[in-house]
């Protein structure tokens, strides 16, 4: 394994990582203010104060170590995807940063429940996947030109091009289906079986457009792409097998049977489909211009950045667990008879 | 809009972040290290006051982090939008320090988001307060490690320069350059004594607003006192600074000092206004710029006649450079003034102006760690690495600049106000008078 192979797998990895726990407090955010919307409100509130009120910052870090870590390992995407993704990143950034206020101010600070903020706070969750994900889009290539040796981003055919849309719809349902699969295994813990119905009939209704837009990504790039289309097929064994685990979930949210192997197979389900996309892209960073061997960092780098890695790495496992363990496995906490909050 | 324009949005978007951002990191670093200190004296004396210091500097805590966390984030992703050609180039030698902050930054988010949901958990208090060592750990890690990326900009090093490409590079000596002991040292140690100034004059606009609580009291000594031990330290850390100025970016020192002629026995001008190259009204100090250079009254320090015009920074860097130095002067001598008088019984130091100053303190802190950054980043100009790349070659070429610079303008405006009525509005609904007699009735066998 080369060393551009192993950067761009710890970036991979870190980026999943991201997906999935963002997922889960986006949609949350965004089936608390529909809630809110339409007066069943408490059912998912005191879920996002016990549980994503104490993880959000985390969940923050694994965004920006991506980032930071594929400027480390590739420093020329900084070149490419630095000048022309000021719009959508920056637009991002606010969208999170709403999101962030809305934990610190709203459900641990000042207690604020005003309507407005709950509907932002709720909206963003659907924005900001929608904003990164326009990132993959433009990263098929077709969307930005080289004007004098400078890149530019055609905002245009961006914005016209359809697959632009169904990865935009694809993401939003996905997070939708993600987190409501997850909520369902926690509310179900908590002993809240009014919000576990709730939250299971959300998963349920999610799971088929999820299905349905991330088939027809496949197709749209025949059309876009044809040489990515490609080699997606080469690896169809991946997608068929990440099928059969989604059946796998929803038949268990079907049946009401064991919530938390629905959720890990809905993990798998993912990591597969994400998985088979990255490898597919391989080389490219972006078509046509970079690849992870002519944007790769010097050697001595490299080395370095993988050695502060596993350092780091080893040092973040153990107190992910014990969050997990404090959070999320303990049944006092999750179940709201403990409240240890400064 | 063409590249001019972008460079110049660019530059002010950047400012704009930073300045914005800097007050929340500074807090971020350095109240982790009160919260200890203040939880430690808690358990050591067992005194209750102390504790519930701790809890409630916590709480306060969560809403300035949670902006600093959204600011970070800005500008850790502008970096990379405003200044693509700077982070290509850079990125090769100082992407190791970045990186490393994150896992810094990682580390101490966890045991921060434990810490503030485990509060009476455990039976010993000690327990809980092991889970902040890693919190201050890694807040002032963080510092550290951006703190070398700064440094490196200034001082680059650890790589040679071929062709205009850096070859050879050493990361571990890129984050140990020669600019690094100092400025690490200097923002540390400056981001402890700031958030002790503030946490000071929060007490003491407590108290002259009518709250005669012992509780108050103790803060107010307690973050005096630390507030003088890293007043000092900074002085201290500064006097070096100067030295490493004068040996590596002369430049910066003689603009900052409007030191125009290369001369020994060289004095130190503070404020003063500038008539062509001579300095009017100023407050001379003789010999005082040699000492702080070289150490010794009659050495000679390098005037900006030796450098080329156009590899100059602007001159009024000299009066942020004396704003940071006067206001870490005159806490400095506060904070003494209120020791001292404490240990010799001073009964002024409980007047009403006293108590005013301690409160302007606050705020003077957070005005110098500004000046501080605009003086440092001001006075590399015109390079954004120093010798190696200029400022105007690393901006972006995209032309919506503009449109992001009111975009973030408005949401540092939307930040900065919810931040500042959330924090007012969270102590006073819940003063320390009550809070205390809600925890007295708990532990006499009220409800829980």
């Amino acid at each position: 394994m080369t060393l551009e192979i192993v950067g761009i797998s710890v970036l991979w990895l870190f980026l999943f990582g991201y997906v999935i726990i963002a997922s889960v407090d986006f949609g949350a955010g965004f089936f608390n203010a529909y809630s809110a919307f339409t007066n069943k409100e408490h059912v998912l509130t005191s879920i996002i104060q016990r549980y994503l009120s104490p993880v959000w910052e985390i969940t923050n870090v694994f965004l920006v170590f991506f980032f930071v870590g594929i400027i480390g390992f590739f420093p020329k995407t900084a070149f490419y995807y630095g000048t022309t993704l000021l719009v959508p990143a920056s637009i991002a950034i606010v969208l999170l940063a709403v999101r962030g206020s809305y934990y610190a101010f709203a459900t641990y600070g000042a207690r604020i429940s005003h309507r407005g903020y709950i509907y932002m706070y709720g909206l963003s969750g659907l924005l900001i996947p929608a904003a990164w994900s326009t990132v993959l889009t433009i990263s098929e290539g077709g969307f930005i030109d080289l004007v004098d040796g400078a890149p530019r981003l055609d905002y245009w055919a961006l914005f016209l091009s359809p697959l632009t849309w169904s990865i935009v719809v694809l993401a939003i349902a996905a997070v939708l289906y993600i987190s409501a699969v997850f909520l369902t295994w926690y509310a179900w813990k908590a002993g809240d079986s009014q919000a576990t119905e709730l939250l299971r009939k959300y998963a349920l209704i999610w799971s088929l457009p999820t299905i349905v837009t991330a088939t027809g990504i496949i197709v749209e790039l025949r059309v876009h792409n044809e040489a990515h289309f490609d080699s997606l097929l080469d690896l169809w064994w991946m997608f068929a097998l990440s099928f059969l685990l989604f059946l796998g979930t929803v038949l268990l949210l079907w049946r009401r049977k064991s919530y938390g192997f629905a959720f890990i197979l809905l993990v798998g389900q993912f990591f597969l489909a994400f998985s088979a996309y990255g490898v597919s892209h391989y080389p490219y960073l972006l078509y046509p211009y970079l690849t992870i061997y002519d944007g790769f960092t010097n050697e001595a780098m490299a080395i370095s950045l993988i050695i502060a890695f596993l350092a780091g790495f080893a040092l973040l496992l153990p107190s992910l667990y014990l969050v997990l363990r404090l959070f999320l496995f303990d049944k006092d906490y999750v179940q709201g008879k403990s409240d240890y909050h400064a | 809009m063409g590249n001019e324009e972008s460079l110049f949005f660019s530059r002010l978007l950047t400012e704009l972040t930073l300045s914005f951002h800097i007050l929340y990191a500074t807090i971020g670093v350095g109240v982790p290290l009160m919260i200890m200190v203040a939880q430690w004296v808690g358990i050591r004396k067992n005194d209750e006051h102390y504790t519930l210091l701790a809890r409630r500097w916590a709480r306060g805590f969560v809403i300035t982090v949670a902006v600093g966390v959204v600011t970070g984030t800005a500008i850790g992703l502008q970096l990379s939008l405003l200044w693509p050609n700077f982070m290509e180039l850079a990125g090769n030698a100082i992407a190791l320090p970045l990186f490393m902050e994150t896992f810094a930054f990682f580390f101490e988010a966890i045991f921060l988001g434990i810490y503030l949901y485990t509060w009476d958990r455990f039976e010993d208090q000690r327990k809980h307060f092991l889970l902040l060592i890693p919190v201050a750990v890694g807040a002032s890690l963080s510092a550290v490690f951006i703190t070398m990326v700064n440094a490196f900009m200034n001082a680059p090093g650890g790589f040679e320069l071929v062709n205009g490409e850096l070859v050879d590079i050493n990361p571990i000596l890129a984050m140990f350059t020669p600019a690094m002991p100092t400025k690490v040292a200097h923002v540390v140690s400056t981001a402890y004594m700031t958030a002790a100034f503030v946490l000071a004059s929060i007490a003491a606009l407590r108290m002259l607003r009518g709250s005669d609580h012992i509780y108050h009291k103790k803060a107010l000594f307690l973050t005096m006192k630390l507030g003088l031990v890293f007043a000092v330290a900074t002085a201290i850390i500064g006097d070096f600074s100067g030295k490493y100025l004068a040996a590596y970016q002369p430049e910066k020192l003689a603009a900052a000092e409007w030191h125009f002629e290369t001369e020994g026995n060289a004095s130190l001008v503070l404020f003063g206004l500038l008539d062509g190259e001579e300095v009017k009204y100023g407050i001379e100090i003789p010999y005082a710029l040699s000492i702080l250079a070289h150490g010794n009254p009659s050495a000679e320090v390098t005037g900006l006649e030796e450098f080329s015009p156009d590899e100059l920074p602007p001159l009024y860097i000299h009066y942020l450079f004396d704003l940071m130095v006067t206001i870490g002067m005159g806490l400095t001598l506060l904070s003494f003034v209120y020791v001292a008088a404490k240990w010799r019984g001073w009964k002024f130091i409980e007047s009403r102006w006293f108590r005013w100053l301690v409160v302007l303190g606050g705020p003077l802190a957070l005005l110098a760690i500004e000046f501080g950054w605009w003086f440092t980043e001001v006075g590399r100009q015109p390079w954004v690495l120093r010798g190696i790349m200029r400022t105007e070659e690393a901006a972006t070429t995209s032309g919506q600049v503009d449109l992001m610079l009111i975009l973030f303008a408005g949401l540092y405006l939307v930040l900065g106000i919810g931040s500042a009525v959330v924090l007012t509005r969270m102590f006073r609904r819940n003063p320390v008078e009550e809070e205390l007699a809600d925890r007295a009735a708990h532990k006499g066998g009220g409800p829980a």
